[in-house]
């Protein structure tokens, strides 16, 4: 169980945390999600006994950070953003020396980690600088995992890693939260939102909004679209300019719009034909986290 | 225990590792125990002389000849012309000139006394001086030679002198080597205990390894302490292996006991080490650290009595040679290894040092921080 209440930190003129108050519970994946500079680092680095708040408290298992950094430091595993093990050290000496600093032995815990280590486990003998972005990844998280922590800290764990080992990444933490481990993670694609069991979406120092991800995506109260022409770019601003159009962002190859009630999708194709586009598609979608998070910004 | 046990040997696993500093931990002594002691000389030899004989006689000839002899000088030329002789200077084909007058046979014989005139070229100033005193010493010599040849009898009877016998102690034939050896086994250590251990913490923190310590129970102490003790290890190995150097090459061997040597050597490192964490503290990225080694290092080594007589600084330059364990370290090593002191001679020096070892490393783990 993780209690944050009025955290606050400000480094010279820009404020990273604002009062921020949440609870996380025993066992849940809580994934606070926000773009770059949202404050999430900062957060996690607090939560971590890394940096000192300027006011407010945190607590984790009963531990306040500050005050119990020493008790602290042997529950949580903290897995920082950028890759902080041993480049020069092969996978296994990382994951021994991991372990021997927190005096556990791999044996000990080898069950938590066994799915992800099984993995990397042959390249054992390579240098940890040696593997690829996702392999890294799996050993940052063994060896964050190999004193069997309580609490564990993820700090955009899948920033840089492909596809498929973003997917397997996820499923290991489900695994985890089977384990009884309270994870809290940070991440900056929308998409993996619903892998969490609630979500915090972060901005400029603020929860903007506190939910399991189906809350959050049906506590959208939008008309959403999707647009799609043969010249994107153009078409985004003749949208924007439509004086019934509320929003227009690109998403991938499509705009997603959010309009007035009383503007019919045939109105909006015959304004995109009048402006000379072609092969337009405009149909309703359900709305995702990311549109909730946009709609949420723009309030 | 187990903790610090582990994580000295990790430190070892990524030395071992690096492509470079364990060929320098062996390479470097014994490039500088060979080369530099040869190299670095005070000794002022091969002095370029130009004479310039306009008297061109017998005792001219002789003087010409004894200094023709003497294995300072290096007889550039003999001419008549003095303004020849003082472009040689300037194009530095000499660096001194003897003028002889064309009177000097005559004025010898007849007023009992003759002059000559020595210019020296007083750029390189140690130069100079000591050409100027050789040069001094050849005619004197010469001097006496006439005088007990033309007056033998006066030589013994009439004119009272006093003759100087010198005994150098401690380095009888006052080889610069033999005095410069000691202090190079100090800078050594200086060198590879006071830089490595500094940038190595400074790696870890740009490869951001130390966040991922930092989050862990490892104790600061701890964390330092493993970082230190593989470097007191090395600097042992170096201290040893240029004892067998000096004694193999150039068959110096310590008059005092390895005991006190090896003491003092470990006292120091204990102080020097903590110098580099710090350095290593207050540095964000390798080229801050860099630069703050470089130069307190260069400070250290200008200032420790290594090249110059502490006595001969200014008193503000003293003061700070004071503040240097350096300067305590070459002097214990110059006594033991030269004058043969024992433990209880040197504990004066030797108590600045674990004083600066103390105060260095209280402020290295003081100033090391887990949390900004």
């Amino acid at each position: 169980m993780i209690t944050v209440k009025k955290l606050h930190k400000t480094y010279e003129k820009v404020t990273a945390l604002n009062n921020l108050s949440f609870t996380v519970n025993d066992g849940e994946i809580f994934g606070v999600i926000g773009p770059d500079g949202a404050g999430k680092t900062t957060l996690f680095r607090i939560l971590a006994s890394l940096l000192l708040p300027d006011s407010g408290s945190a607590e984790m298992n009963g531990l306040n950070v500050v005050k119990d950094f020493k008790k602290i430091r042997k529950i949580i595993g903290y897995m920082p953003g950028r890759f902080s093990l041993y480049q020069d050290l092969s996978v296994e000496e990382n994951l021994k020396f991991f372990a021997t600093i927190f005096n556990a032995t791999i044996e000990d815990n080898y069950h938590l980690i066994k799915d992800i280590y099984r993995q990397i486990e042959p390249f054992k003998k390579r240098r940890a600088g040696a593997l690829s972005g996702g392999m890294k990844q799996k050993l940052a998280l063994s060896c964050a995992l190999i004193h069997k922590p309580e609490v564990l800290i993820l700090d955009e764990p899948t920033t840089g890693v492909d596809p498929v080992s973003r997917k397997e990444f996820w499923d290991m933490l489900k695994k985890l939260k089977t384990d009884g481990i309270t994870i809290l993670v940070s991440t900056a694609y929308m998409d993996e939102a619903g892998m969490c069991d609630r979500i915090a979406l972060m901005r400029e120092g603020n929860f903007i909004a506190t939910d399991t991800p189906e809350n959050i995506i049906s506590a959208y109260q939008e008309t959403l679209w999707a647009v799609e022409t043969e010249n994107m770019p153009a078409s985004l601003r003749d949208l924007r300019n439509h004086p019934k159009v509320k929003t227009c962002f690109a998403f991938g190859n499509r705009h997603h719009i959010t309009v007035q009630p009383n503007l019919s999708e045939a109105e909006l194709q015959d304004y995109l034909k009048v402006k000379g586009y072609a092969n337009i598609v405009v149909e309703p979608i359900s709305p995702t986290v990311e549109d909730c998070f946009m709609a949420l910004t723009n309030a | 225990m187990n903790q610090l046990k582990y994580l000295i040997e990790k430190e070892f696993k990524q030395i071992s590792r690096n492509a470079i500093i364990p060929k320098m931990i062996v390479g470097f002594p014994v490039l500088v125990l060979l080369f530099l002691p040869w190299a670095i000389n005070f000794e002022v030899k091969n002095i370029k002389i130009h004479i310039v004989d306009n008297a061109k006689s017998v005792y001219s000839q002789r003087l010409i000849n004894k200094i023709d002899a003497s294995s300072y000088f290096i007889l550039t030329r003999v001419s008549t012309d003095y303004n020849q002789a003082m472009a040689d200077i300037e194009n530095e084909k000499s660096d001194i000139i003897l003028e002889i007058p064309a009177s000097f046979d005559r004025d010898m014989v007849k007023e009992r006394q003759a002059g000559v005139m020595i210019s020296a070229n007083a750029v390189n100033s140690t130069q100079g001086l000591l050409g100027n005193d050789y040069l001094m010493q050849i005619i004197n010599d010469f001097s006496q030679e006439l005088r007990d040849e033309i007056y033998p009898a006066a030589a013994v009877s009439d004119v009272p002198h006093i003759e100087t016998l010198t005994d150098y102690r401690y380095n009888k034939t006052l080889d610069y080597k033999v005095f410069m050896l000691p202090a190079f086994i100090a800078l050594m250590l200086t060198l590879i205990c006071g830089i490595l251990p500094s940038l190595n913490i400074v790696i870890e923190k740009e490869t951001g390894t130390i966040q991922q310590i930092n989050a862990t129970p490892v104790s600061k102490f701890n964390f330092i302490l493993a970082k230190l003790i593989p470097y007191w290890i090395i600097g042992i190995i170096i201290l040893t292996v240029s004892f067998f150097i000096t004694w193999l090459v150039y068959g110096l061997f310590p008059s005092g006991s390895f005991v006190t040597l090896y003491i003092s050597s470990i006292i120091f490192l204990l102080g020097i080490t903590g110098f580099g964490i710090i350095i290593s503290n207050y540095s964000d990225t390798l080229q801050q650290s860099m630069f703050l080694v470089m130069f307190f290092i260069l400070i250290v080594i200008l200032l420790s009595g290594l090249f110059t007589p502490v006595s001969a600084m200014p008193p503000w330059a003293q003061v700070i040679a004071h503040a240097n364990p350096l300067t305590y370290f070459i002097e214990i090593m110059r006594l033991v290894y030269l004058k043969g002191s024992s433990l209880a001679d040197v504990v004066k020096p030797l108590m600045w040092m674990a004083g600066f070892a103390v105060f260095l490393n209280s402020w290295a783990i003081i100033s090391y921080r887990k949390r900004g």
